[in-house]
């Protein structure tokens, strides 16, 4: 294996965003993962996000657990700082982080092995704590990197490539971060790039807990005939509910749509969520309606996608927890330390 | 019973002493004895007496027996001695136990409300009857003040029988109740009360009495949980994350109480801090890994249990150089051990933590004063050394009240947050590489997330990567990096705190080595053995990795003893193996069953030991 740098030469017609960046600025190391595997389409549509959102690259937190899932923050936004943690543990590694400086925007990344299996109790914990993130679980029913073995959101049923055939129920990381309060919630798929760039982007938009399922297809072990996570299953049974812009205070709204095609939601910060809706009686603002809905579509076969919940107003930890506005690391001596006079007064009381 | 002195007079050959003496109450978990307990102790204090307190308690919430010592050492010897003089007993369930307890000679005060026969006593102590439960019935209806007051009452009967200055609790009273003079009231009330039916009906004072002395000095009563957790706010901690378990929990405890009081911001009535009770102890570490990754000093306190949970992230906040800073509150054996007794017995656990080469940052403060040092100097010694710091209290010093210089705080130092490259670092052009040795000292430079648009940032993983932080897995370069920690570890001896020598008053090839909360106990011993004839050259470990003095000092002698609260001699396994020093030479002192290690028994254990292992304790005495 080689470590090439990737030249960063711009082609002088690259196109460029309000910061002047292209999209080669939010681009990471060479990805080592096979040919195909969905969680390089899902880094590519994280580098167009966060270049159509005009993010500056190094005030993103890259934070993941262990797996093929989780090596894939080193492939995208190299101007960032990055954290490969253990595994099954991003979630409490990234609210540590997020308590440390509430300014950076923060990105999870990880496996459905990672957060369904080993880390299920740090994803269900960091969703129900509010922390204000980026939480997308890379989900190919497998463990990638061990070669091959069943994870927990293998459906029942669904069939490994030597064909033995899962007896387990699966967990649906959806239905469980609606549950636990997560104040936006969507579900994509790797190979659908229109549906899922909006979706991340409306995110990393968003002030509280944004977790997205997209289903990642494993082609090393889990895209053959009988496996419920390959790219034709996906494709035959992708039920989406909607379509999602993400419109900035400062772009012009140009597309006309019929009344009642569209739904506009306008997030705490100012941009606006416009779903172009495909089910008349979808509520992506009725949390209660979304579970409902979930389960009714999966007992149909169907995999539900699409922004399948959002709260725009949310509150996050920090606002739980009445922290003050200037990081916590970037306190000083001043702001930190009571001092001799106030240890006087207390060794005072202590006699 | 002729050693009743309700009414007669007192047995021959009873005890009698001055500002020397252990007094220990039975009481019932759950039934308030608590707060009378400590005005107890408190008084004495006051009188200018030193005392050494030790809650002796079951893990449990309401209605198993717990036990309250109070040393009372006018000489100043804070461990525990061993022995009871009075037994203040109060649960029948233990009864029996405590009475056998009771040195000869010693008294026993109970409550005579129901007579007891003469075969529950023993004819060689001093039995001293108060009809407690009689009396609170007389003056109160409500049931929980009947319970509560008794405790007072017996206070007062206490202050009769050993001379207490009422005045001294009175004060202590209305302090306890300033603002709610409602219930001063009724405790002054029981306090009188029980005072006065001891003058009126007991031959007072009793052989044991307090004299006013002048031995306390400026010194505070104070236990170490709160004051590590001071320590932490003082140190500069924002970010607290943990999981309730004992001992520890009162640590966490304490945090917010300081942090509350001194960092809410006086306007708005935000925090400068952030504390989250996590849903285990792999989340408590991981949060303080990600805090500290990103900046902030972070921290989390445990006890053994939480330990063994957070293995595989210490290794990754050794490996992958990230401050943290674990406060370890020992306890006995496992969760379903002996969670309320006390031990050293996490040592190895902490010093070489997780998997992989590891080795570890490990501070042993032997008193609530130096939790408070030790505990703000973790955060500047885990930024510094960029790595985890473990600093080990034990249930013996974190949860008991202990007397103790008064804390201490230079405005003038400031924050070490280690090497750390800025902003205008990167800009002007400086070199960055995350785990490139700079300086020489095995200790490399890092960034903050968000410090620079487009220098500085780094991919953080394990170790396969290069200095620059990028990602291989060639054996020369995992090499590479392990040698420079082994280098940066050498560096970390000369800035954890030194060893405190205390030689012997006559030159001697025997020497001892003792840490943490042994310390007491170990200096008694050490007079108790020298008052005998017997010197011994003694080091009290502060830190891991050993200064090399330490390991002068095991040269200096032909043997060691190593006096330590577990069963596996941990610290001296930890000596031979970082020293190369042959086993023979450490001879293991060894305490664990769970209460504190007592000056009588490093005594007798030195005192038994020596004559086997052909060394005298003398001068120019060398073993040949
Ligand atoms: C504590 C621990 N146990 C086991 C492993 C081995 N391991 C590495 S990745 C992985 C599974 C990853 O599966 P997933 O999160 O679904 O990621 P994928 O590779 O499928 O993207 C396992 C079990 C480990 N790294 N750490
Ligand atoms: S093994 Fe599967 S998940 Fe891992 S890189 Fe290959 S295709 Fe992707
Ligand atoms: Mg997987």
């Amino acid at each position: 294996m080689s470590f090439l740098p990737k030249p960063k030469l711009h082609h002088p017609k690259l196109p460029v965003n309000a910061l002047g960046y292209t999209r080669r600025d939010y681009e990471g190391a060479i990805s080592t993962l096979c040919a195909g595997c969905g969680h390089d389409s899902i880094s590519a549509a994280i580098i167009q996000a966060c270049f159509e959102l005009d993010i500056e690259p190094h005030r993103v937190a890259k934070m993941s657990g262990i797996g093929c899932s989780s090596k894939t923050p080193d492939y995208f936004l190299g101007a960032s700082h990055g954290f490969n943690s253990v595994h099954g543990r991003m979630p409490s590694v990234l609210t540590g982080a997020n308590l440390a400086n509430r300014d950076l925007i923060y990105l999870g990344v990880s496996g459905d092995g990672d957060s369904a299996s080993i880390g299920f109790g740090q994803f269900a914990h960091s969703i129900r704590r509010a922390v204000n993130m980026t939480y997308i679980v890379e989900n190919n029913g497998v463990y990638g990197l061990t070669k091959g073995q069943f994870s927990a959101t293998s459906d029942k049923g669904s069939k490994a490539k030597k064909g033995v055939v899962n007896t387990d129920e699966a967990i649906d990381l959806i239905g469980i971060a609606l549950q636990l309060g997560a104040t936006y919630v969507g579900r994509s798929f790797s190979g659908d790039k229109d549906q899922l760039v909006p979706l991340i982007k409306g995110a990393l938009r968003h002030n509280g807990p944004a977790f997205i399922d997209c289903i990642s297809p494993c082609v090393a072990f889990n895209n053959h005939e009988g496996s419920t996570k390959s790219y034709d299953f996906v494709r035959e049974h992708n039920e989406a509910m909607n379509f999602l812009d993400v419109i900035l205070g400062r772009e012009a709204i140009t597309t006309e749509y019929a009344p009642g095609e569209v739904r506009d939601v306008v997030q705490h910060d100012g941009s606006v969520l416009r779903l172009r809706k495909l089910h008349d009686e979808y509520d992506p603002t009725d949390r209660v309606g979304a579970m409902h809905h979930l389960h009714e579509r999966k007992a149909a076969g169907e995999i539900v996608t699409g922004l399948l919940y959002i709260d725009p107003d949310p509150q996050d930890l920090h606002e739980n927890l009445a922290t003050v506005a200037t990081p916590l690391n970037r306190l000083d001596d001043a702001a930190l330390v009571p001092g001799r006079k106030a240890l006087e007064k207390l060794n005072a009381s202590l006699r | 019973m002729s050693g009743t002195v309700t009414s007669g007079p007192m047995a021959s050959g009873a005890v009698t002493a001055t500002n020397d003496f252990v007094v220990k109450f039975a009481n019932v978990n759950g039934s308030g004895s608590a707060s009378a307990n400590q005005l107890f102790a408190k008084s004495i204090l006051r009188m200018g007496i030193p005392i050494a307190s030790r809650n002796i308690f079951p893990s449990n919430i309401q209605g198993l027996p717990t036990w309250f010592e109070v040393r009372v050492s006018g000489a100043g010897h804070l461990g525990r001695r061993g022995g009871v003089d009075l037994m203040v007993a109060m649960n029948p369930q233990t009864w029996d136990r405590d009475i056998a307890e009771i040195d000869p000679g010693g008294y026993l005060l109970y409550d005579s409300t129901r007579p007891m026969p003469n075969s529950r006593f023993r004819e060689d102590i001093n039995v001293i009857g108060i009809p407690l439960t009689q009396m609170c019935n007389a003056a109160y209806t409500e049931a929980r003040q009947r319970q509560l007051l008794k405790n007072i009452m017996y206070v007062g009967a206490l202050s009769a029988l050993l001379q207490i200055e009422p005045a001294v609790i009175e004060t202590l009273l209305s302090e306890q109740y300033k603002g709610k003079e409602k219930l001063a009231k009724p405790n002054h009330d029981a306090f009188m009360m029980g005072r006065e039916w001891a003058l009126a009906n007991l031959q007072c004072p009793i052989g044991l009495t307090l004299e006013r002395a002048d031995k306390v000095g400026e010194r505070i009563y104070v236990d170490g949980n709160s004051a590590a957790g001071l320590g932490a706010v003082y140190g500069g901690a924002t970010v607290c994350a943990w999981y309730p378990i004992t001992p520890s929990t009162s640590l966490a405890e304490g945090f917010e109480r300081y942090a509350r009081r001194f960092r809410t911001d006086a306007e708005t009535g935000k925090k400068r801090y952030a504390i989250v009770q996590a849903e285990d102890e792999l989340a408590s570490i991981g949060m303080v890994i990600g805090a500290a990754w990103n900046g902030a000093r972070a921290f989390t306190a445990t006890s053994g249990p939480g330990i063994s949970l957070m293995q595989e992230f210490v290794g990754l906040s050794y490996f992958a150089e990230i401050p943290s800073v674990i406060f370890d509150v020992q306890r006995a054996g496992p969760s379903t051990g002996m969670p309320t007794r006390t031990q050293q017995s996490d040592v190895l656990a902490a010093a070489y933590a997780s998997h992989g080469d590891t080795k570890h940052i490990v501070l042993f403060p032997e008193d609530p004063h130096e939790c408070f040092t030790f505990g703000a100097d973790a955060f500047d010694l885990a930024d510094r050394l960029q790595q985890p710091v473990f600093v080990l209290l034990d249930l013996d010093i974190g949860m008991n009240d202990w007397l103790c210089e008064p804390f201490d705080w230079d405005d003038a130092r400031q924050m070490d947050r280690g090497k750390v490259m800025t902003e205008a670092e990167l800009e002007s052009g400086k070199t960055f590489g995350r785990y490139l040795d700079v300086d020489g000292d095995g200790i490399p430079y890092r960034t903050y997330p968000g410090t620079h648009p487009s220098k500085g940032a780094f991919f953080t993983r394990g170790t396969s990567r290069d200095r620059f932080a990028k990602y291989t897995e060639v054996g020369a370069a995992y090499v590479d990096n392990m040698q420079r920690l082994l280098k940066k570890f050498e560096t970390a001896k000369s800035l954890v705190p030194r060893p405190v020598e205390r030689p012997a008053s006559q030159p001697t090839r025997t020497g001892v080595l003792y840490y943490g909360s042994s310390s007491a106990a170990m200096k008694e011993a050490l007079a108790a053995l020298e008052a005998e004839g017997i010197h011994l050259d003694a080091m009290r470990i502060r830190a891991f990795p050993f200064h090399d003095d330490v390991m002068e000092f095991i040269a200096r002698h032909d043997k060691v003893f190593i006096v330590e609260q577990n069963r596996d001699a941990q610290l001296r396994t930890l000596v031979m193996n970082e020293g190369g020093i042959a086993p023979a030479r450490l001879v293991p002192v060894l305490h664990y069953d769970g209460t504190p290690i007592t000056a009588r028994f490093i005594h007798a254990a030195i005192a038994e030991k020596l004559p086997s292992l052909n060394v005298l304790p003398f001068a120019g005495a060398a073993a040949e």
